[in-house]
């Protein structure tokens, strides 16, 4: 046997200077030469421990072997026996931080390019003329409602109609994927992907309801007349702001309206689309998370001359994924690490024109185990902006939990769910994704989504809560 | 979605009769919807003027005053919107207040419909003072004098009631009594700030309508937000309707303004587009 390359394959980009200049996605893929090499350096584990690092415990072993076989028909069959949306998986799941992090290969050179073969195989179908339609179990005669069509409703919605059930997702939005089409941007995660993906799910039997309100136009409670079970995934709320003085000036976008207006609304080819969005020469994001960003990365592509990272704390503690923060460094973001903005100053217009902040610097970790930023009296300095984009996180949406009877509702204004089977306090009332949990990943609302998704069966076989 | 009626009801005033079952089901005084007139539009939030749950159908009436309301206001009975979602915000609040006035300026006046007809089933005693720039602005009257113990109107020329603004009957009546329970207004930003002002040395409750610009209006984008006692609010989820007395009128004014250039870029496109129709 040739000795193994402990290189992954690489996989081509589009380059920094061009890529900046259009919204196009920023990988272009494997070509099937290399998606059958990168393949064939998996080991194929006895215990596979990148299972055990899937949220939605993919049989990636086996898939991974039946692309190195070249058997591209069977190995896209496989993935979709645990995973209805792998072109989506493929591009925005942290694989670093799960399957490939405890990937056997990882240990000699670079893990297995799982990611990367996710999105080959789902790419692959998705070019040929038929699609495979799985299995459908015969009609339960269960009808099951998802309320939000985003990552969480849809992994319910395609797990549960295939064994059977009427799934019918709301979505109060004109288009399905939430934050899928709404938050992450185009040259990350095409609109049209997500469009394939929805029309995969859809094809299975689901209905689709959009722009449909739930909590104003019917209830959860409405709803339980009329369905055995609902499913409420209905994800991000309103928007935090740091309560600093002239937050409100224009030119200071939440992340959430700032993504929603470019990508769900196409902001980025306006006039083309009606909806306008300010294209800022100063852009300032404040934050450090993907979604932080997926916006400043956004701003460089709407003509900023400066695009800024503006972090309390240092590179080290970012939450954002090494890959995006390497893609911003690449195209030219400038951090501005261990600053907190304190106040902003606007001209005679009432647009912004200069943040000010102040220095920090780390002191005693806090309860996150992360050093805590202490601010440096005196420090005060100011950075000429005239947009500013604040990426700290939101609430999770309060429509639902303001609006169904018995619902236990955190402190923070999430849903109480049991995360083992994703119960909530109220029988036939399930939940998962950030409406659950606060702000997280694409991929833990799609585990959450296969967790209820099981859990709800079982309770629609049994009727036991 | 279908638009089932289409009347202009005065220049660049346009009324459209929609289908939608469950909205009229469910839709509340004061509540508002977001339509989508085509698939490259705009989200824009219109109030919902009647909702007619025999017929299924909810009214809206709209001020063609940019590119958007512009090129909607070309559709026609028969065309169907790319989208429309609602009830959306929190119903106005009805009970009987009591004696009750009720303020509404230009396209305002048919915001207040809804909300009048619901004020005057709870009981309450409605005196309303309607404005325009001039008369045909001053639409609605026959509907809202049905409701009403009095009605006073102004006009900027004369052409119709009294030459003025609605804040001077507005000041008269209080001076003369003040036992009113509810002021309730709405109307461009200015007139909802200087009535709050004439209100507020008399102490009386006074709720304005606010319009701010919006994407989804479920309270996931924070565009809409707005000062209310020094405190951030979002109209979409904590209004439309807050106490005059504590909206920063001047922020507001200024975050109407935000997409002022775009606008002009997007005048340009409707000449053209008028051009060619």
């Amino acid at each position: 046997m040739a000795k193994m390359n402990p290189k992954q394959v690489p996989m081509r980009e589009q380059l920094p200077k061009d890529r900046i200049k259009n919204f196009k996605e920023v990988p272009c893929g494997y070509s099937d030469e290399e998606a059958v090499i990168e393949a064939k350096r998996c080991l194929q584990c006895k215990n596979q421990p990148c299972v055990l690092g899937c949220p939605v415990e993919i049989d990636i072993p086996g898939f991974v072997k039946l692309i190195a076989e070249g058997d591209f028909p069977r190995a896209i069959k496989k993935m979709k026996e645990t995973n209805s949306l792998p072109a989506i998986c493929g591009r925005v799941c942290p694989q670093e931080d799960q399957c490939q992090k405890v990937c056997v290969v990882g240990k000699m050179g670079d893990p297995v390019a799982i990611g990367r073969l996710e999105r080959f195989i789902a790419d692959w179908e998705a070019k040929q003329a038929n699609i495979e339609l799985p299995e459908i179990k015969a009609p339960t005669g269960k009808k099951v409602a998802c309320v939000g069509g985003g990552p969480a409703g849809l992994t319910v919605a395609g797990e549960l109609v295939k064994l059977g059930h009427s799934v019918t997702i709301f979505e109060a939005l004109h288009e399905l994927g939430g934050v899928l089409v709404y938050g992450i941007p185009e040259f990350r995660l095409p609109n049209s992907i997500v469009e394939r993906e929805v029309e995969y799910i859809h094809s299975l039997g689901v209905e689709i309801k959009k722009s449909f309100i739930v909590g104003k136009l019917k209830t959860i409670d409405e709803f339980l007349e009329e369905f055995d079970a609902v499913f409420v995934g209905t994800g991000a709320g309103l928007p935090w702001f740091m309560d600093l003085p002239g937050e409100n000036y224009n030119g200071i976008y939440s992340a959430n309206e700032y993504l929603t207006r470019s990508n769900l609304m196409k902001a980025y080819l306006f006039p083309e689309y009606d909806t306008p969005i300010e294209r800022g020469k100063q852009v300032a994001v404040i934050g450090g998370g993907n979604v932080a960003m997926d916006s400043v990365r956004t701003a460089l592509r709407l003509g900023a001359a400066k695009a800024m990272i503006i972090y309390r704390r240092s590179k080290k503690e970012m939450p954002a994924r090494f890959e995006e923060i390497h893609h911003a460094e690449e195209e030219g973001v400038i951090f501005e690490f261990l600053t907190l903005p304190i106040a902003y100053h606007a001209d005679d217009q009432g647009g912004v024109k200069e943040m000010e902040c102040l220095k920090m610097e780390l002191g005693e970790p806090d309860a996150s185990g992360r050093r805590r930023p202490v601010p440096v009296e005196g420090s005060n300095f100011r950075i000429p902006v005239d947009v500013v984009v604040v990426a700290i996180g939101n609430s999770p949406n309060p429509l639902v939990p303001a609006t169904t009877s018995g619902l236990e509702i955190g402190k923070k204004g999430n849903i109480v769910v049991d995360a083992t089977t994703g119960k909530t306090s109220k029988k036939g009332v399930f939940a998962g994704g950030d409406i659950a949990t606060g702000a997280a990943t694409v991929i833990s609302a799609m585990g959450a989504g296969k967790i209820a998704a099981k859990n709800i069966d079982d309770y629609l076989k049994t009727e036991q809560w | 979605m279908k638009i089932l009626e289409k009347e202009r009801i005065a220049e660049n005033l346009t009324k459209f009769v929609i289908n939608a079952e469950l909205i009229a089901e469910k839709a509340l005084p004061g509540q508002f919807i977001i339509l989508m007139g085509w698939k490259k539009g705009e989200r824009i939030p219109l109030t919902i003027v009647d909702a007619d749950k025999e017929k299924k159908t909810i009214t809206i009436i709209f001020q063609e005053v940019g590119y958007t309301t512009k090129l909607l206001g070309k559709m026609n009975a028969g065309d169907s919107l790319y989208s429309l979602v609602g009830p959306l915000g929190e119903p106005t609040p009805i009970k009987n207040y009591g004696k009750v006035i009720i303020l509404g300026g230009g396209v305002g006046i048919a915001e207040l419909l809804p909300v009048v007809r619901a004020y005057k089933e709870a009981g309450c005693v409605i005196t309303s003072i309607l404005g325009g720039r001039t008369s045909d602005l001053v639409i609605l009257q026959d509907q809202i004098k049905e409701f009403s113990e009095e009605l006073f109107i102004t006009t900027d020329d004369g052409s119709l009631g009294e030459k003025g603004l609605v804040t001077d009957p507005l000041k008269q009546l209080l001076e003369k009594n003040s036992d009113y329970g509810l002021v309730f207004c709405v109307g461009p930003v200015p007139m909802m700030r200087a009535v709050s002002n004439v209100t507020r040395p008399f102490k009386i409750k006074t709720l304005v309508c606010l319009n701010s610009i919006m994407i989804d209006g479920t309270g996931m984008c924070g565009g809409c937000r707005v000062t209310v006692g020094n405190k951030t609010k979002f109209t979409c989820v904590d209004g439309p309707d807050f106490d005059g007395h504590e909206v920063d009128f001047e922020e507001l004014m200024v975050r109407q303004k935000r997409f002022i250039t775009h606008e002009k870029q997007s005048k340009c496109k409707l000449n053209k587009y008028v051009k060619d129709e």
